[in-house]
């Protein structure tokens, strides 16, 4: 190629060439991270939805925001290794590390004022496999779709008393939440609790033949009705106060329930209970063995992500489970980066 | 044609293209990633972390790959201050292809979150969990990311300025076919 002088100025055609690439490239990473795209629904626009006018309780969760740690163990009882090659199914005992908390994003809430009670939950096994899972007390999940609860969240959240009303019209599926939560029983024990996976998530056996199932931990404890009211009496950390006595009296328990989709059954939306008369199996037995206050206890740590699975156990075509990853992360992250306002015991001070 | 001193090996050609859409698709999962509530969410993140892994190991290795085989002189006839540019490009690229997935790596550590491969493959934690690093870590990964592909761009546009302005052998260096690369 001739070296002549003319061929090493930059000319409008060359650097109209370089600029598109550049900008192009610019442009679509831009794209990407959704900068042109403001009504995306991001993790940080999902998880500020939570927080009240006042703002979000810096240090702590953005959602069920007041808990209690718990460790104790799974005995599992084997008879859930033919659904799932997962080691937490192979009979054994497997030590557990939980967290008894309130669907509020208020870590200050009084007890008797929160219907949603939750329960995150960490099964470690000797492989080095780790399941984590945040099951709640509701039969049934209020909307089938993220987009839907971020409207559900701006609704109830609104100062406008008709954007709750008009939100329920236009979502009927809010209907069996709606009635679990206006007419279900109260109680006054985390541990007379049920906590339901809601979510549905696919089992895969040791012949790699796969299952959609939805699991529930069913409480040992007889429940006993509390009106609301009356709960309220008992003070604003009664459950918290219960479940510590309860706990040093005697370890509680929970059967753990697998369910077993029949084919047809929708996995896809969690406010749709499947219909009765699903294989159900026992597959274990939680017992909560200590209880330990959240500032001092192992669970501040966790981050109970429902997408965190062992082998034998993956997300199915349910949206939830990734939305409530990506929403808990962008929620892990911005507490641990206002940890100092997090309100630790001498005991507790960790870095 | 170019004799073989004016152009990287084969190998590092290799590394050089195969680390670059490794790195490419990488900034672009990760910015999506975490812009996302979609059910992609899930394997996006699963496959940054794995690639993440797969860019370290490809980036210790052409450290090495560099350090033995080294590179073309650049032109005798580039400025100086063109020459600067180019030597602190290619470490501040090198620091980033290996920092950034220890970053992740130590982010991910820090968080107390196992790490878990696809393919179901474990890696252990590099540090205890802390709220302190995890933020400094998840700073720097982030940060740093919008650095690497601004450095990136800069990169890509030397390089077309080399191949198309000053036609000075410079891109057929490493370009991954055999180029008739212009003389001096």
């Amino acid at each position: 190629m001739p070296d002549s002088p003319s061929s090493r100025r930059l000319t409008f055609g060359t650097a109209a060439i370089i600029a598109v690439v550049v900008a192009g490239s610019a442009g679509a990473f831009a794209y990407t991270a959704g900068w042109f795209s403001p009504n995306r629904l991001t993790p940080p626009r999902l998880v500020a939805a939570f927080a009240p006018p006042s703002g979000p309780a810096l240090g702590h969760r953005r959602n069920h925001a007041k808990g209690i740690c718990f460790t104790g163990t799974f005995e599992s009882n084997g008879k859930g290794a033919e659904l799932s090659r997962a080691q937490a199914f192979q009979a054994g005992q497997y030590p557990v590390l939980g967290r008894f908390n309130l669907g509020t994003p208020n870590p200050d809430a009084p007890d008797g004022t929160v219907r949603v009670r939750g329960m995150g939950l960490q099964i470690a096994t000797p492989n080095g496999e780790v399941w984590r899972m945040a099951m709640i007390n509701a039969p049934v999940f209020p909307v089938a779709t993220p987009e839907a609860f971020y409207q559900l969240l701006h609704a109830a959240g609104s100062k406008d008393p008709e954007a709750m009303k008009s939100f329920v019209a236009a979502h009927p599926e809010f209907a069996s939440f709606g009635a679990w939560a206006e007419g279900g029983a109260w109680t006054a024990s985390y541990a007379e609790e049920p906590y339901n996976g809601l979510n549905a998530f696919t089992f895969i056996d040791p012949s790699g033949t796969e299952r959609a199932v939805r699991w529930s931990l069913v409480p040992a404890a007889p429940a006993t009705a509390i009106t609301q009211a009356e709960l309220e009496k008992r003070g604003p950390d009664s459950l918290e106060k219960e479940i510590t006595e309860r706990v040093r009296q005697a370890p509680q328990r929970w059967t753990m329930n697998v369910v077993v989709a029949n084919p047809g059954d929708v996995t896809s939306d969690p406010t749709k209970a499947w219909p009765a008369g699903r294989r159900t199996l026992e597959v274990g037995t939680l017992v909560v063995q200590k209880i330990e206050a959240e500032a001092d206890g192992p669970c501040r740590e966790v981050n109970f992500d429902p997408t965190v699975l062992p082998p034998g156990i993956r997300v199915s075509d349910d949206p939830f489970p990734a939305a409530r990853s990506a929403a808990y992360t962008r929620s892990y992250d911005l507490r641990t980066s206002e940890s100092r306002y997090y309100p630790r015991t001498a005991a507790g001070t960790k870095p | 044609m170019p004799t073989p001193s004016h152009r990287f090996t084969a190998l590092q050609r290799l590394l050089h293209w195969l680390m670059a859409i490794c790195i490419i698709s990488m900034l672009f999962i990760g910015v999506g990633m975490v812009s996302t509530v979609a059910p992609k969410y899930v394997p996006l993140v699963a496959t940054h972390k794995t690639l993440g892994m797969v860019i370290l190991v490809l980036a210790l290795l052409r450290l090495g790959v560099r350090i033995y085989s080294g590179a073309p002189a650049l032109p005798a006839n580039l400025p100086e201050p063109m020459k600067l540019a180019a030597l602190l490009s290619h470490y501040l690229l090198y620091a980033l292809m290996i920092a950034m997935p220890l970053l992740g790596w130590a982010m991910t550590s820090t968080a107390n979150y196992p790490i878990v491969l696809l393919g179901n493959v474990q890696l252990p934690a590099i540090l205890p969990q802390s709220d302190r690093l995890h933020t400094l870590f998840w700073d720097a990964h982030f940060y740093l990311a919008f650095a690497f592909f601004a450095l990136i761009l800069v990169h890509v546009a030397a390089a077309l300025f080399h191949l198309l302005v000053r036609r000075d052998g410079v891109f057929e260096a490493m370009a991954p076919v055999n180029l008739p690369a212009p003389r001096d």
